[in-house]
């Protein structure tokens, strides 16, 4: 594994387990998943019109938040049953679109060695991702709590909302090439369950999902290659180790 | 403006259903106003309409560079959020005086411990939660309070606590409140004006001249017992 690869795993694992910190308290852990299916299209069309399958999922992925920011602000009810049939479509059409194997590689992560383009992408993507949840934590913690108290202190509500989402998806799409979009699900929301199952404050919380997420793909991508296999899998199977030893840890505390 | 609030010809309706319509009232500088009215006649509607965090029809005029400290009436959390009582004073992002000392002494004048300040807010009893939400708002700076029954669920000297500290504020810094609230001794002792709704229409007025038995019995359909304390 050359040096910057191992920087890019570790940034993206670090953006995952902060966003999936908040998608965890936001109780949106299992909309990752829905959401992922989006990528898909994208990668159909993109393939058409022969550019990199990458900006496909990516543009994809940006306009999926924007169409559940949209369906959030219109009807507050309903809008899971919308979430579910606009992403089922999504997978549909993409399914239509993309071969069999082309779908397994979206899914659960490519074979190929990535580009440098690819890594430039991944570097900036997830370095915008740190940099947002880090300075937004304080106002992201507001509109957890209440949306109208944060709005009466000033917080421009609707926007912090799209923009959080916008990350969630742009976080989705930093696993594309990596772990594969459904993977990427998994890493943004097991290390955050396990911290949140841990943390007695806020700054634990992150502190510990990043650690654990970043744990998990070092120690996943040594496993792999050990074993001669896929990254992504063990990524996850590492992490919901993590989770199940959180059950543990709980126990010895109360016990 | 010696107004700090005016609204005029207020209506809100949520699809073919209408909450309210065609509400008209002020809010002097330094004033309080109480509404009152049976549950589902819109107080708390009217309270998110007010902080423009729902569409409406008509116009709601605040003073210039007012600044509103919103206390809502109940939230739902998840019980293991790991989110402190100090994590979510210190998310107020307008606050000036947001230092740790500063959150030390507004915890100590709504009467909350630094432990109870350093546990899970999902695990905190109703009473505890509201006086950190009226923390959160007093950190601020507000010329406006609006306190979605903010005595709810607090026993009772935490009640005369939360009581004395909004007229407190209200006399030494010329605070306006607006208040919901279900009791009406205490309507009758802090308002200066009562808002009530929940009629075939409104009503607006001095407490002495809306709080009569006739029309509280004509707003809630049966007659209403209240102790009146006369200073």
């Amino acid at each position: 594994m050359t040096i910057e690869i191992l920087l890019l795993s570790i940034t993206m694992a670090i953006a995952a387990g902060l966003v999936g910190s908040f998608a965890v308290m936001r109780r949106m852990g299992l909309a990752a998943d829905p959401m992922s299916h989006v990528a898909l299209p994208g990668i159909g069309i993109a393939l058409a019109l022969h550019i990199n399958p990458l900006c496909g999922a990516v543009a994809m992925l940006l306009f999926g938040a924007l169409l559940v920011w949209a369906v959030e602000g219109k009807a507050r009810l309903g809008t899971e049953a919308i979430i579910g049939v606009l992403f089922s479509v999504a997978l549909a059409l993409g399914s239509m679109m993309t071969s069999g194997e082309e779908l397994i590689d979206a899914l659960f992560g490519g074979t190929g060695a990535l580009k440098w383009p690819e890594i430039c992408f991944g570097l900036i993507a997830s370095s915008a991702v740190i940099a947002f949840v880090v300075t937004q934590r304080n106002r992201l913690v507001a509109m957890l709590v209440s949306p109208d108290v944060a709005r009466t202190a000033g917080i421009d509500v609707r926007r912090l909302d799209l923009l959080y989402l916008e990350t969630f998806a742009l976080t989705i799409a930093l696993g594309l090439r990596f772990l594969g979009v459904l993977l990427m699900g998994a890493l943004i929301i097991i290390p955050a369950a396990t911290a949140k199952r841990l943390a007695r404050n806020l700054t634990e919380m992150l502190v510990l999902a990043v650690s654990i997420a970043v744990a998990a793909t070092l120690a996943g991508t040594w496993l792999a290659s050990f074993f001669h296999r896929q990254t992504g899998p063990f990524i996850v199977i590492v992490a919901a180790a993590c989770f199940l030893l959180s059950f543990n840890r709980l126990f010895l505390r109360h016990g | 403006m010696d107004n700090v609030l005016e609204v005029d010809r207020l209506s809100v309706r949520f699809e073919k259903v209408e909450v309210f319509t065609d509400l008209s009232f002020q809010v002097a500088k330094g004033g309080s106003l109480a509404v009152i009215g049976p549950n589902g006649a819109g107080k708390t509607v009217l309270f998110q309409a007010l902080i423009g965090s729902i569409p409406f029809e008509g116009t709601i005029r605040w003073a210039p560079d007012v600044r509103i400290g919103y206390v809502p009436q109940k939230l739902d959390l998840e019980r293991d959020v790991p989110i402190t009582g100090r994590d979510f004073l210190r998310a107020r992002p307008d606050s000036t005086r947001g230092s740790d000392a500063e959150i030390s002494r507004t915890l100590e004048r709504v009467g909350i411990s630094k432990e109870a300040s350093e546990r899970s807010i999902g695990i905190l009893s109703g009473g505890q939660f509201q006086r950190l939400l009226v923390a959160f708002a007093l950190l601020g700076n507000p010329s406006v309070l609006l306190l979605d029954e903010p005595t709810a669920g607090v026993d009772g000297p935490g009640q005369r606590r939360l009581n004395e500290l909004a007229h407190r504020l209200q006399a030494e810094q010329g605070l306006s409140v607006l208040f919901i609230s279900h009791e009406l001794s205490v309507v009758y002792q802090y308002a200066t004006n009562v808002l009530c709704l929940g009629g075939k229409h409104a009503y607006f007025g001095p407490p002495k001249r809306i709080l009569t038995p006739a029309l509280l019995s004509e707003i809630y359909g049966s007659p209403v017992d209240y102790h009146v304390h006369d200073h």
